[in-house]
């Protein structure tokens, strides 16, 4: 098994020469332990008593029967140990950085669900931990910050750019690149240079594998649909690449922050063109002279300008369905799924449910749908609040 | 044999001096007082970035240059004409980010160059295992795609380096970002020897060069010496163009004299 660094034309691995050889490194060392019982026997104990897998796919009657549409299924990776799928992705990663020597992990984080997710791995494999952290997104993910720094991680405040995810990144490549020997660069989404994008893919696909089980068991056959929220877009590759075998509709939903025609989004697909921005090509927001222009939605983790190279690929093959929604509609998807479901989502997931809400009408009765519920929403009940004027 | 190989294999001094400076910065006004002391100050090349916003081989002062540039409303096309100015002085190397030569269209962009006198193009993002396309159209028009090697590489990688070089290769000193720094890597000798051992084409060393000691130490083993980011600073200091100048120039001399043969 060789792992893709192309998907179609996107991808690639645009970065400086420095980190070429670490790259290539990380690609022999992924298809080695990939392919190692051993390693997967070790993944799969810890994804299963650490994280605390497999996680339900679970029948939302209430809302189902509000919006009179099809049956709808949320995967509960809000369950998950540190509250994302995140975490999915990290102990994958950090038992490749233990089994490659490392001494040193580094992440960049938006929202921060992966920078403790990582930081999380970090203390479980006992290796210290730094995290790139956008000042802007740290004054609004202040609890995230705290439980950074009690998992023994530093956080490091990035006050370049828009302080947010996409300068985090810069700056966690730029301490990759002078630590590259001892240092392992943990990507959160299926984004930067060949191999991440599939690595991560691979190690969020659990969701998709898992799901597939439970629907057949639950429905007794495949669902219609598949909807989940792009950012960068792990937890959407993770639900989608288990079906690609299969004829399943699938619907990835970006950030239309406040509406596509203000240019404050977070819509790389549906408003950005083909460019590079860390290390892929791929649909990303940019200006004519092809500087990466300033994403924006409520939701940090969906607040950057590009989208993993796999999904613009997905996108022009028109093997998934790229679409939108605001912030306003994803906080009253918020509010909606915390009154009828008692389930709290994240900023990010709500998205997803924002778009069911939205477009019931696509779907039949009969249908069955499922929506990855990719986190949990305690870490955006502050900034909920103040959107909701909640603390008068 | 191209001009920029021309220059370096009749050069007299030790090792050619090559300054840089983001294109536009401070303003594109005041740049143009930079790049006449950089012609002063005894530069054989000039280095001229195009600011982007997204530098990530880039440390903070450089960073920090590129997004005053950008501030101003320095686009690539400024840059470019900027070039064209003092292409007929000195020889001119770009160095641009690949998103920007891709957004304003590979071939319309060394074009672009080309047309300006450009000699050179560095891509600090874009290693030789990207550079075909882009190496092929900067050949078809003369001007030198420059590759970069890092004391990471490896003795494969600095042969696939080598076998598509001209122009110059330039040498990253060290494992890192640009940014002034206080001394040399200690392997810096025998990463350069690695390199001369798989090519002929001359080596120029960026990343960290910011004293006459260090350029005296790197005309040992090199044929080019790049300074930036102490450049960049000296011009932010000084705070005034005036001051910038003669501060850049009497540097240049400086650094020049240690140069000679």
């Amino acid at each position: 098994m060789s792992i893709p660094a192309r998907f179609g034309p996107y991808g690639g691995r645009y970065v400086p020469e420095t980190v070429i050889p670490a790259l290539d490194q990380l690609a022999a060392a992924y298809e080695r332990m990939s392919a190692d019982p051993g390693f997967n026997a070790q993944l799969d104990g810890l994804l299963k008593d650490f994280v605390g897998r497999p996680t339900p796919l679970y029948l939302a009657e209430r809302l189902t029967e509000k919006l009179g549409g099809p049956r709808i299924y949320l995967k509960r990776e809000d369950l998950c140990h540190t509250g994302a799928h995140k975490i999915n992705n990290t102990v994958g990663q950090l038992l490749l950085a233990v089994e490659m020597g490392k001494k040193r992990i580094i992440a960049e984080t938006g929202a921060g669900q992966h920078g403790v997710a990582t930081a999380t791995a970090a203390a479980l494999f006992g290796l210290p931990c730094a995290i790139y952290m956008g000042e802007k997104d740290i004054a609004r993910q202040e609890l995230n910050v705290v439980r950074m720094k009690l998992l023994g991680a530093e956080v490091i405040p990035v006050s370049s750019g828009s302080r947010t995810l996409k300068d985090a990144m810069n700056e966690a490549i730029r301490d990759w690149v002078t630590n590259v020997g001892e240092t392992y660069y943990v990507i959160g989404s299926v984004a930067g240079p060949a191999p991440y994008p599939a690595i991560v893919r691979d190690f969020q696909s659990v969701i998709g594998r898992e799901a597939r089980e439970q629907i057949l068991q639950q429905e007794g056959r495949l669902p219609n649909e598949l909807i989940a929220c792009v950012g960068g877009g792990s937890n959407a590759m993770g639900l989608f690449a288990a079906f690609m075998d299969t004829g399943v509709g699938m619907t990835g939903v970006e950030a239309a922050g406040e509406g596509l025609e203000t240019g404050r989004h977070g819509a790389s697909i549906e408003r950005g063109a083909r460019g590079v921005l860390h290390g892929s090509l791929s649909y990303i927001l940019q200006d004519a002279y092809g500087q990466i222009l300033e994403a924006h939605s409520i939701s940090a983790g969906l607040d950057y300008p590009g989208v993993g190279p796999e999904h613009s690929y997905l996108h022009d093959e028109g093997r998934v369905r790229y679409d939108s929604v605001t912030d306003a509609e994803a906080l009253a998807a918020f509010t909606l799924l915390s009154e009828t479901e008692g389930i709290i989502p994240a900023l990010e997931s709500s998205h997803a449910i924002a778009y069911v809400v939205k477009h019931t009408g696509r779907f039949s009765p009969g249908d069955a749908i499922i929506v990855n519920l990719s986190g949990r929403g305690d870490k955006d009940v502050h900034q909920a609040a103040r959107a909701l004027g909640l603390l008068e | 044999m191209s001009r920029l190989e021309e220059l370096f294999r009749s050069r007299k001094k030790k090792a050619l001096l090559m300054p840089y400076i983001t294109g536009g910065y401070p303003t594109i006004h005041e740049c143009r007082h930079v790049l006449d002391a950089f012609v002063a100050g005894g530069a054989d090349m000039i280095e001229l970035g195009v600011p982007f916003s997204d530098p990530l081989a880039d440390g903070p002062v450089v960073q920090a240059s590129a997004q005053r540039a950008l501030d101003e409303g320095v686009t690539p096309d400024d840059v470019l004409a900027l070039a064209g100015e003092f292409s007929g002085r000195l020889p001119v190397v770009l160095l641009v980010y690949f998103n920007c030569v891709y957004a304003y269209g590979q071939e319309r962009f060394v074009d672009a160059a080309a047309q300006a006198g450009v000699s050179g193009l560095i891509v600090p993002d874009l290693p030789v295992d990207e550079a075909g396309e882009f190496a092929g159209i900067c050949r078809a028009r003369g001007v030198d795609p420059i590759l970069l090697v890092a004391p990471t590489s490896t003795d494969e990688r600095i042969s696939m380096i080598a076998a598509q070089a001209s122009g110059f290769i330039y040498c990253v000193s060290v494992a890192g970002v640009t940014g002034a720094r206080t001394s040399l890597s200690e392997q810096l000798p025998d990463f350069l020897a690695r390199v001369r051992a798989k090519t002929d084409v001359p080596l120029a060393v960026g990343f960290g060069v910011s004293t006459p000691d260090h350029a005296a130490a790197v005309a040992e083993y090199a044929d080019g010496v790049i300074i930036g980011s102490r450049l960049i600073s000296m011009v932010a200091e000084a705070g005034d163009i005036d001051i910038a100048v003669r501060a850049v120039t009497s540097f240049l001399s400086l650094i020049n004299e240690v140069l000679e043969p």
